[in-house]
């Protein structure tokens, strides 16, 4: 039965990410597309943070900073492969979620928001400050991996703006797939579990400080390949990549949508990421747009946009 | 040999005694009962028992092991279960994922495995799942199996709570008040599920304030007031000790009596 709806969701994804294209005004949407995919991709590591297992994280945008600045630092000063550039940003991004989540997981509530909160304020800083090797806030350029031209190799002409559009949404449903396995296993129902009981979960063998760190680490893996596939689609990056505001972004996105509901995330992180390209009204105003769509998500949607529709379809079935 | 013994235990809160210098023992297959007023320190006695609180005096040993201040997932590995008098049932799950969870030490696995919904893993689950649809229709609950457990009656959460206690296969179960709030049907069949547990070699450790229940099916009573141990023994002992009737048991008591003959 759950595998059914896990394969369902997916289903659901691949079939917009194919058709999507066809209602596209111009190639310029393929970007927005990508963009969308890849701040989906972040917010799915959120649903695995806050929906399933119920902890809070306002500094992972500091993760995708690091995915980022490795995919344009490595392969400049290690010589290595922009996208082996990704995986060496992964592993970083894995070991510091590792190190710093011990000590951080243990508090609770705001106690932990503002101890993550102050991670992502230092990486930023970090990445703002070491201008000799990130050149500051004007950001630094990213080599190109090559892949149009490999895939040009291979007989297939893409345009800059529909390779990455594949590459993201391949990602994203790499993304939801592991997600959606990890919800209906033994790991992820123990997260659940501690989620809706600490003590309860405890009791039933569950190593509930084990639980938090796993969640922490695999949610800072979502973010990290995030930061460094917007590296790659870009050719260039800013420090605003770990700024806070990219933190509280990805909460609101999984908010929205509904945190703990990957499709939800996705659409959560489709919305807030074409309004502002669609309306520029919105990017003028977007930190007063995101806070006000949280104040109103909360007071009117708790379980955020996508179970509350679904339920109310359920409801009226029966 | 004794399951689980406990020596001098005590905890405060501030200036509080909860419970004070509290010595009892429980044997394989045994069904012991601890009563006592409200705020006696049943509940408190249980938390330090299960390594939820850590005792400020004392020691607990399980199975020949000192456990005093053990973390509780820890107990649960060497085979001590519990359910909880203030509900603790994991309200978004469904019924039958709360089991599931009951089931996390025997099918956990890599960490690789969940993630890519590996075989081996597939394997483990439906394992799991039979076994936990076995014991939601040993508590009457298989067909509210797909349903959100937070939708459930309050009968019918404490019935889950012991399903979900039961799959860790424990060898001790510590149950606080698991009548409470049941109608005499439902309270007859936990008196039944209780017996029977405790047939198959499981110990039984029970607060419950049903005194029918508790002077039917406990081989053991323990009676705790403002934190102490006043009196223990066989039910008939118990019954008859004064200085229970006067802390506890009363009229309560001349009521079951009545009741039973
Ligand atoms: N965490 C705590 N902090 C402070 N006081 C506590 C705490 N836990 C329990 N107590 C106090 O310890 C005493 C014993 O409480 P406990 O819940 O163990 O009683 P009980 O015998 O289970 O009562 P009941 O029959 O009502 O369940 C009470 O006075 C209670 O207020
Ligand atoms: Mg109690």
């Amino acid at each position: 039965m759950g595998s059914r709806r896990k394969w369902i969701q997916l289903a659901v994804l691949a079939a917009l990410i194919i058709v999507l294209p066809f209602f596209f005004p111009s190639s310029y949407y393929y970007r927005v597309g990508a963009l969308i995919f890849v701040n989906a991709l972040a917010v799915v590591g959120m649903v695995i943070l806050i929906g399933y297992a119920g902890q809070i994280s306002l500094g992972h945008a500091g993760f995708a900073g690091i995915g980022a600045y490795a995919c344009a630092l490595a392969p400049e000063y290690l010589g290595l492969h922009p996208g082996l550039a990704l995986i060496l940003g992964a592993v970083t991004s894995g070991v510091l979620a590792l190190l710093i989540g011990r000590p951080i997981l243990r508090l609770k509530g705001y106690y932990l928001g503002v101890a993550t909160l102050g991670f992502g304020i230092l990486v930023s800083m970090v990445l703002t400050n070491e201008r000799a090797l990130t050149g500051g806030p004007d950001g630094m350029s990213v080599a190109d991996p090559g892949l149009r031209g490999m895939l040009r190799d291979l007989g297939w002409r893409l345009s800059v703006g529909e390779l990455w559009y594949g590459v993201s949404a391949i990602a994203l449903l790499i993304g939801a797939w592991v997600a959606l396995n990890l919800f209906d296993s033994p790991t992820g129902r123990a997260m659940r579990a501690l989620h809706g009981s600490e003590v309860a979960a405890s009791t039933v063998g569950v190593d509930v400080a084990r639980q938090k760190l796993r969640a922490f680490v695999i949610s800072a893996l979502y973010a990290s390949v995030s930061g460094s596939l917007l590296a790659l689609q870009n050719g260039f990056i800013t420090p605003d990549v770990a700024g806070f505001m990219h933190s509280i972004e990805m909460v609101t996105m999984a908010v929205l949508g509904g945190v703990g509901s990957v499709l939800g995330g996705t659409l959560g992180a489709a919305i807030l990421t074409t309004l502002p390209q669609v309306l520029t009204i919105f990017a003028e105003y977007e930190q007063l747009v995101l806070g006000a769509v949280m104040i109103l998500v909360m007071i009117f949607l708790p379980q955020g946009l996508l179970p509350s529709i679904a339920r109310r379809f359920r409801g009226r079935d029966e | 040999m004794n399951l689980l013994e406990v020596k001098g235990l005590g905890i405060s809160f501030g200036g509080l005694k909860a419970v004070d210098d509290v010595s009892f023992a429980v044997k394989p297959g045994e069904i012991v009962s601890v009563i006592g007023p409200n705020g006696a320190g049943k509940t408190t006695l249980f938390n330090m028992i299960s390594g939820i609180y850590l005792p400020s005096r004392g020691s607990v040993t399980l199975k020949g092991q000192d456990v005093t201040g053990t973390a509780p997932h820890k107990l649960a590995e060497m085979g001590l279960s519990r359910t909880f008098q203030n509900l603790q049932v994991f309200q978004e799950m469904t019924v039958l994922e709360n089991v599931l969870a009951g089931y996390h030490l025997r099918v956990r696995g890599s960490i690789l495995a969940d993630l890519l919904s590996l075989p081996s893993m597939r394997r483990r689950a439906a394992t799991a799942r039979e076994g936990a649809q076995a014991l939601l229709t040993r508590v009457r609950l298989d067909k509210a199996a797909g349903q959100e457990a937070g939708s459930l009656s309050y009968g019918a959460l404490k019935r889950l709570e012991i399903a979900r206690a039961l799959a860790l296969n424990p060898s001790i179960l510590l149950l606080d008040e698991p009548a409470a709030g049941c109608n005499a049907v439902e309270t007859e069949e936990i008196d039944h599920l209780i017996a029977e547990l405790a047939a198959s070699g499981i110990a039984i450790l029970l607060v419950e304030h049903d005194m029918k229940l508790v002077m039917r099916i406990s081989n053991h009573i323990v009676v705790l007031d403002h934190g102490e141990k006043i009196a223990e023994g066989d039910p008939v002992t118990v019954s008859r000790n004064p200085q229970v009737i006067a802390a506890y048991l009363g009229a309560d008591h001349a009521e079951a009596t009545h009741a039973d003959s």
